[in-house]
């Protein structure tokens, strides 16, 4: 094992090691860039928070079935917990970019689904357009959404779904 | 990898010597660093307001108007924090290289790998902070990393979409990062090293003030500066990561979020079988034989992982005192049957040689047998016992006429009595190889070593003894070169001495010293 026994030389080595230490650390905790996203690109996100329909359609209970029950338990309507699933479609200038089902979450299947996806796309003007079918009762997309879209670049274009008014860009 | 641990330990004790080198401090340099990000932390968190519009007003304060101080701390918390992860995942390559993680060293090796981690989210959570471009798209990153584990309802994501973010967020992770996080390290840290003695957590003074100077100077040479402010209706395109942090985010973006777990998990799951695979059991741990302990307790002092314990005497004996081995903790490096005092192998000559505290893979009667063939297989001028270890280099490699060897468990496990047995018996000389100086396998072995031959450390080596002809050096298994040197220096040295200061007559003694 070599045994430096020149001080001067020694600090001077100790020096490079410091420096390639800390060029190591200099370099390494801003470089190499990462581009997440190209300079003509721009985002879509869609997110939001939805319950599918019940999966069933309730039934109207009999004078008999109720009076089966106690009297605390004698709602008019029998209704099933489970939620039908979200199948979500989306496309851009026609073409599919996402597709997705969501089954309800939660022991009963009865809870509501959140969706949130990012889709890269270039920037500029598209036509998006959104389908969604949220219950297993009606044949086909439950909810539509068609509109042109003028994204500038790096934007984030946030699509939202609210009951009363569908999909919305927010 | 052995072989490449060994070259860059190499390469460090020519520049920083054995007692600085940087390797033989990983542990406690990560302690020091963690001094300095605490230190520096405290000083930041005096500036920093935890609130969307604040956050990233109050960081820039500190990196421009304030930039002679707490400019400073930010570079210093910053850059230490991505020191700690270089001397941690140096700390884990040096520890896997030389095989100090199986058998009873498990424990070390597996709890180490939950406080890595844990160091990456600190630092993770620490980037939210700032609430810049980069806070951005880590917190974003996490957020999905986190929705796409089974286990948590609702998307956190969508949290981070414009108008949803409240001040509350930033009370979350100030919590985290200040207080939760830095306690379960502070846990994790003292479960790390539960399972060691003697536990030092400082490095030395010269190399901690080279560590420090050296992020200082980084920290005036690149100060550490902020994205743009974080801006939730755009997406950041082009991110100075920290590579030492934030490296799981863009495999995150390539892959996806589920292999990025898979990956994280089968690396973590790997890691942490490493122990076990393949399974490899130490030798027999140390077994106490009450006939002759006295229960003085130097083994309980000399053990290197808290396998030794002392309680009251069971056995009616007139000491106060016993020691108990557990044998779940005991490495089997040998070291206390070298601490014991009944290990003297002129006691017994005729008969089995007991002693207080033994290893049943390599009793000390076998020591003293092994020794006593060596010393009397040689025939040259200069006749040089070797001891090695199992650990350093194989001495059995120079064996001939006038150099004969006995490897033990750790050079640690050599009583001083039998280096004097040796030269007793006919050593012109006895050299003790261990492991590299500072870097014993297990610990202290060659420390106690030189403490013992020193005087400073019991059972010491007696004044009897002809110091000259004992030598102790360190060396690992490729240093073959220096180690036939230095064995050829000691044996021109002893060539030259004329007198040979024999020990007076020893007699036989048929018990423990002190029993």
């Amino acid at each position: 094992m070599f045994n430096l026994k020149n001080k001067f030389v020694r600090h001077v080595l100790q020096a490079i090691n410091y420096g390639i230490f800390i060029g190591l650390i200099a370099y390494f905790s801003t470089s190499p860039a990462y581009r997440q996203l190209d300079d003509d690109q721009a985002v879509i996100t869609i997110s939001f928070r939805h319950a599918g329909e019940i999966r069933e359609p309730c039934q109207k209970r009999s004078q008999e079935e109720l009076m089966a029950l106690s009297p605390n338990m004698r709602a008019p309507m029998n209704c099933t917990r489970e939620r039908s699933p979200v199948i979500i479609e989306v496309l851009l200038d026609g073409l599919p970019m996402y597709a997705h089902t969501a089954e309800a979450p939660g022991l009963y299947k009865d809870s509501g689904i959140d969706i949130y996806h990012t889709l890269k796309v270039p920037a500029g003007r598209h036509h998006l357009a959104i389908k969604m079918d949220d219950s297993v009762l009606q044949e086909g997309f439950t909810h539509h959404f068609s509109q042109h879209v003028e994204i500038a670049p790096a934007q984030i274009l946030l699509v939202g779904f609210e009951v009363s008014r569908g999909f919305v860009i927010k | 990898m052995k072989r490449a641990y060994l070259a860059l330990e190499s390469w460090f004790n020519i520049s920083f010597g054995t007692e600085w080198n940087p390797m033989y401090h990983l542990g406690t340099l990560t302690f020091f660093l963690f001094w300095i990000i605490l230190v520096s932390g405290l000083y930041l968190f005096g500036f920093f307001h935890g609130s969307i519009d604040g956050a990233y007003a109050s960081v820039e304060y500190i990196t421009h108007e304030q930039w002679y101080v707490a400019g400073v701390m930010r570079s210093l918390h910053r850059y230490a924090s991505d020191a700690a992860i270089i001397t941690i995942l140096l700390h884990l390559f040096k520890e896997f290289a030389s095989g100090r993680y199986h058998g009873s060293r498990w424990f070390s090796w597996v709890s180490g790998l939950p406080t890595l981690w844990l160091v990456v989210t600190l630092g993770i959570t620490g980037y939210w902070l700032v609430w810049d471009e980069l806070a951005q798209y880590v917190a974003i990153g996490s957020a999905r990393l986190l929705d796409s584990l089974p286990i948590f309802s609702g998307s956190m994501a969508s949290n981070f979409l414009q108008g949803q973010m409240t001040d509350r967020f930033f009370i979350l992770i100030e919590f985290l990062h200040l207080l939760g996080q830095p306690l379960i390290l502070f846990f994790l840290l003292w479960l790390h090293v539960k399972r060691l003695s003697n536990v030092n957590i400082n490095p030395p003074r010269g190399l901690a003030i080279g560590f420090f100077l050296a992020l200082l100077v980084l920290s005036f040479i690149k100060p550490a500066v902020s994205h743009a402010p974080a801006n939730l209706s755009s997406m950041p395109t082009v991110l100075e990561l920290d590579w030492f942090y934030l490296n799981a985010y863009p495999l995150m973006d390539y892959w996806s979020e589920g292999k990025t777990w898979l990956l994280a998990t089968a690396i973590t799951v790997i890691l942490m079988l490493l122990p076990w695979l393949p399974a490899k059991k130490d030798a027999p741990a140390a077994v106490v034989d009450l006939a002759h302990c006295n229960g003085c307790e130097l083994c309980f002092d000399d053990c290197p992982f808290e396998a030794i314990s002392v309680q009251a005497r069971t056995d009616g004996a007139k000491f106060e005192k016993e020691v108990v081995v557990d044998p779940n903790l005991c490495a089997s490096c040998g070291i206390c049957m070298a601490s014991c005092p009944s290990s003297n192998p002129f006691r017994q000559t005729n008969e089995e040689l007991k002693t207080g505290i033994d290893m049943p893979g390599l009793p000390v009667d076998q020591v003293r047998t092994l020794t006593k063939a060596a010393v009397a297989a040689m025939t040259g001028p200069a006749n040089i016992l070797l001891v090695g270890c199992e650990h350093g280099f194989n001495v059995s490699q120079l064996d001939d006429d006038e150099t004969r060897s006995v490897k033990l468990m750790c050079s640690g496990m050599m009583p001083p009595t039998m280096v004097e047995y040796a030269l007793k018996k006919g050593a012109d000389g006895v050299m003790i190889v261990g492991c590299r100086h500072n870097d014993c396998f297990f610990r202290f072995g060659n420390l106690w070593v030189d403490q013992r031959f020193s005087g400073e450390r019991k059972p010491i080596l007696r004044g009897r003894a002809d110091r000259r002809r004992i030598k102790v050096f360190g060396g690992a298994e490729t240093d073959k070169k220096s180690i036939k040197n230095e064995l050829e220096v000691f044996r021109q040295e002893l060539l030259t001495m004329t007198e040979r200061v024999d020990l007076p007559e020893q007699p036989e003694m048929n018990e423990s010293p002190n029993v």
